[in-house]
């Protein structure tokens, strides 16, 4: 593990990362050293192993769920733009900005975290949470004192509540909707990634 | 007399110490001194004599050490650390700051003369404000405790209060000797011989402090065959340094501070479970016991007529300007301090900060020690001294809850959050948890890896116990690294001893390379605010929880589905440190819900692995579709021979999975059949392994296959090396490599990764 941090020269398509993901070049650089501290093998790839070498992602419930977020359907490699671009999601709002009309959505708004959110409940893709998905959700978060008919309770009723349109599943829009009054941008931001 | 007085302490200790209600509102050293004016009310009532004081030797030899060990030996280092800088500018900046303009400011208000006459001279009143500016690590805790604030927040604090020691006593020893020779004699060279005697005795504290530490590690590497004297070492061996260090004229509360902070490590590696708990328990009760009596004494020592002097002018002045020139300094030095953090401090950060800048006994000690041939004013002094400390403690330390929770409450709704905002809510922070642990912390910072190698190299060979040294490959308190192999031989152990009981139990801690029981620091939202509002939500809810079921019957079942989801949801990283309670040790809660979640984990990582190694391709559903496949594969008889109809994608590939699959196989089957005697009945989805046979799989399937010797469990998981080498599509054949590595052979070096000596038997 290096301990030296990389130049900024050394990270490929450093214009075009710092555009996408809106993170400044100093954050680039840190990223790309934690990508590479985490690339055990200096594949300049990152494997599922590599993140599931991180430790405290063990004990996380939805840990493993996350680790997929950075890997593409049927990969098991991701690259440092796509390991970044995840990461982007998280990158704090900046105060003040309006949205400018005519520019993409930028990876940080609260529309593509909840999107990343949603993604994790989501696991088939199908753009809907289903019943048996949020039970599996529930099973991740809880401890193992509550049974599964408690659970399946509890499932029912979380879906029942933000339901709209009746077909027992949740959409993107109802699940954005339910949680409207969370301050996603604050929940889901980190400040080291400026 | 003196027999009754301590009858009444210790029964009001336990009193206090039982009505949680009461210290949740009115911090407990505000009742303490509360107390202690009481009942040196009464034994001045009866006998008009002033009952005993504090003495300055009673303080700083019997009662100060205990603590400030106590906050030493469970100093969240990394925490610590991570701050120093922060935490030595505060202490010793801020320190010299409030010290000065302090003084400066009395003395020009003395010229002005309002304070009346006094005989007091410049010096006096820089003697004055050195004493009376430091923070009081006693009391610092004793409210904090009350008052959860986010975990930088308390250690910025706590720190300084703790190391502004050295210049608190350098000041307090230079003007000392200043006033002692007369202001006119004062001259530069001695300014100088100040400067240079602070860092004398700040740097010569720490070292004492860190020879000791040495000292007691090594000595509890060696008493492996003395177990029971172990923690008496502990302690006499960090008292000792505290009085090496007050002897020679450091200070010496640097000196046990440091220690503790030291020592912390290899000490409790070293020591037995049983010696490491009569540590934590004895330090605690000496701490609390000290705290208790500190803060009584407090109380009835301001009972003494004979000290009072009441110059209300000095007085007033006194309490303003400390508190002004602590929010000055505080708000100057955080402006600073931000160019150079990532994590910043905000405004709300500050304010608690310059609040929370509690002044205790040690000012009171300090002032009791003044000579009054010296100081002709000391009595003034006194006074002031008592009185400003009785207001910090009781009127600061009780409101600074209120106005946390008004800060609190400026930020959050109230309002009854529904199920989906506390499910999602809760994921975020899981979220936000996992992708803060994948960005990794702040970077690597250089020192530290110098430090850890060193340490691992050299220190640890040197302090720990091999034992010790051998279940701790990586020293740093951060989670180690966890390979397959870790998780296969922590699963199968937990599997061996039946599931949730392995769960339940605290030997887990040496069967992987996670430490479960240190609190994982978090350089998230080091915010108040932001800790603030995940307590909101929970208090919140039980109010309105209580109001709803009050409400209407119809939606009891609504009220116990959010009493279920609150109670039961896995706490995100957050919410549950409690980094340093005086009076409790901290709960195993966290170590709980840490290893259900990670024994889950586990399991499905292996499951998931063997998924993807019998080359079936899983979509993310539930694994019904993998279940049906499995099953009809296994009744075809001998898996060896079935699995070796499976397309050869990559034919090393594939057969790097048999070893992994029969191990993981043999795993999720011993598994199944013991899960199903969890105790509430649960039948899991997620802890249900996929496939239904277990007559197959009673025996791994070496056992059934091989012709010969058995290897041992770490042999057969190992891969083979060279990619090319067809030689291996033969029944099992030991590979003469070990690479301890899962990963598929691609590049030509592979470095082992570290692992465990053998943990499991199977």
């Amino acid at each position: 593990m290096g301990c030296q941090s990389s130049h900024p020269s050394a990270i490929p398509e450093l214009d075009e990362i710092m555009l996408e993901t809106g993170f400044s070049q100093a954050s680039v650089v840190r990223l790309y050293d934690r990508f590479q501290a985490l690339d055990k093998e200096q594949k300049g790839y990152l494997s599922k192993y590599d993140l599931q070498g991180i430790g405290e992602l063990a004990v996380n419930p939805l840990g493993d769920r996350i680790i997929n977020a950075f890997f593409k359907e049927g990969e098991d490699l991701t690259d440092f733009r796509s390991f970044i671009r995840v990461l982007a999601h998280f990158r704090p709002v900046e105060e003040g900005k309006s949205n400018e009309t005519g520019r993409p959505e930028p990876m940080n708004s609260r529309l593509r975290k909840l999107q990343f959110a949603f993604q994790l409940y989501d696991q088939d893709s199908d753009g809907k949470i289903s019943r048996d998905e949020m039970l599996q959700v529930l099973r991740l978060m809880v401890g193992i004192q509550v049974t599964d008919e408690q659970l399946v309770c509890i499932a029912e009723r979380t879906i029942q509540e933000a339901d709209q349109d009746g077909d027992g599943a949740i959409s993107f829009e109802e699940f954005a909707t339910s949680v409207e009054k969370l301050n996603v941008e604050q929940r889901m931001s980190l400040r080291l990634l400026k | 007399q003196s027999f009754s007085a301590k009858l009444y302490m210790s029964s009001a200790v336990l009193i206090f110490h039982l009505s949680h209600k009461v210290t949740r509102v009115v911090p407990e050293s505000a009742l303490l001194i509360v107390l202690g004016l009481f009942l040196g009310g009464i034994v001045w009532a009866a006998d008009h004599i002033a009952s005993f004081t504090l003495t300055p030797n009673v303080f700083f030899f019997y009662l100060l050490p205990p603590i400030v060990l106590d906050a030493g030996y469970f100093m969240p280092n990394k925490l610590f650390f991570g701050n120093l800088g922060t935490i030595l500018l505060y202490a010793v900046i801020g320190t010299v700051w409030n010290a000065a303009t302090t003084g400066m400011s009395l003395y020009g208000v003395y010229l002005s003369g309002i304070m009346g006459q006094l005989d007091i001279g410049l010096l006096d009143f820089l003697l004055f404000g050195s004493l009376i500016a430091a923070v009081d690590p006693v009391a610092v805790l004793a409210v904090f405790e009350e008052v959860h604030v986010n975990e930088v927040l308390f250690i910025i604090v706590f720190g300084e209060s703790l190391l502004n020691d050295a210049v608190t006593v350098v000041l307090y020893n230079v003007f000392d000797s200043f006033v002692a020779m007369g202001a006119d004699n004062v001259t530069g060279v001695d300014c100088v011989k100040g400067i240079v005697s602070f860092f004398v005795v700040s740097l010569g504290g720490t070292f004492v402090g860190i020879v000791f530490a040495f000292l007691l590690s090594l000595v509890t590497r060696f008493t492996k065959h003395v177990r029971i004297i172990e923690p008496g070492f502990v302690f006499v061996i960090s008292y000792l340094s505290y009085l090496t260090a007050e002897m020679l004229s450091l200070s010496a509360i640097l000196a046990i501070t440091f220690c503790g902070v030291c020592c912390q490590k290899y000490v409790k590696a070293n020591i037995c479970d049983q010696s490491s708990t009569t540590v934590r328990y004895t330090m605690k009760m000496l701490a609390s016991g000290s705290e208790t009596i500190i803060f009584m004494f407090l109380g009835i020592s301001a009972v003494n007529p004979d000290i009072w002097t009441w110059n209300t002018a000095f007085i007033l002045l006194t309490l303003v300007f400390i508190s002004v020139y602590r929010v000055i300094g505080v708000v100057i030095q955080t402006w600073v301090l931000n160019h150079y953090r990532v994590v910043q401090l905000e405004i709300i950060d500050q304010v608690v900060m310059s609040y929370g800048g509690l002044r205790g006994a040690v000012a009171f000690a300090l002032v009791a020690l003044l000579d009054e041939k010296k100081v002709k004013e000391k009595n003034l002094f006194v006074s002031t001294t008592i009185i400003v400390v009785f207001f910090t403690v009781i009127f600061q330390g009780l409101t600074i809850k209120p106005l946390v929770q008004w800060l609190k409450v400026k930020k959050s709704e109230h309002r009854e959050p529904k199920l989906n905002e506390k499910l999602h809510g809760r994921a975020f922070d899981h979220i936000l948890s996992a992708v803060e642990d994948i960005s990794g912390q702040i970077g690597h910072n250089y020192l530290r890896d110098k430090w850890s190698n060193f340490d691992r190299k050299i220190l640890s060979k040197v302090l720990m116990r091999r034992s010790a040294q051998k279940s701790r490959d990586q020293i740093l308190n951060i989670f180690h690294e966890l390979n397959l192999k870790d998780a296969i031989s922590y699963v199968a152990e937990g599997e061996r001893r039946g599931s949730l009981a392995f769960i339940r139990s605290s030997s887990t801690d040496n069967m992987v390379n996670v430490d479960f029981s240190t609190p994982r620091p978090s350089t998230v939202e080091a915010s108040v605010s932001c800790l603030l509002r995940e307590k909101a939500s929970s208090v919140c809810l039980d109010m309105q929880a209580l109001e709803q079921r009050r409400k209407s019957i119809r939606d009891t079942e609504d009220t116990v589905t959010h009493h279920t989801l609150q109670q039961y949801l896995y706490k995100p990283r957050q919410e549950h440190i409690h980094l340093y309670s005086r009076h409790e040790i901290i709960q195993n809660e966290d170590e709980k819900q840490d290893k259900e979640i990670f024994h889950r984990t586990m399991r499905k990582r292996l499951e998931s692995f063997k998924s993807t190694k019998l080359g079936i391709n899983q979509p993310k559903k539930l694994n019904k579709s993998h279940k049906r496949d499995r099953g009809q594969k296994r009744v075809r008889g001998l898996p060896f021979t079935q699995t070796k109809d499976v397309e050869f994608s990559d034919p090393e590939e594939n057969y790097e999975s048999l070893h992994m699959d029969k191990g993981v196989d043999f795993l999720a089957n011993v598994t199944k059949q013991n899960c199903t005697d969890a105790t509430s009945g649960i039948d899991n989805p997620a802890f249900s392994a996929d496939d239904d046979q277990s007559i197959y799989m009673k025996f791994p399937p070496w056992l059934t296959d091989e012709d010969s010797v058995v290897p041992s469990q770490r042999a057969r998981v190992q891969l083979p090396y060279s990619p090319n080498n067809f030689r291996r599509l033969t029944p099992f054949r030991l590979s003469n490599k070990s690479v301890d590595s899962f990963l598929l052979a691609d590049g030509p070096e592979e470095r082992p990764r570290a692992f465990l000596p053998e943990t499991t038997h199977m």
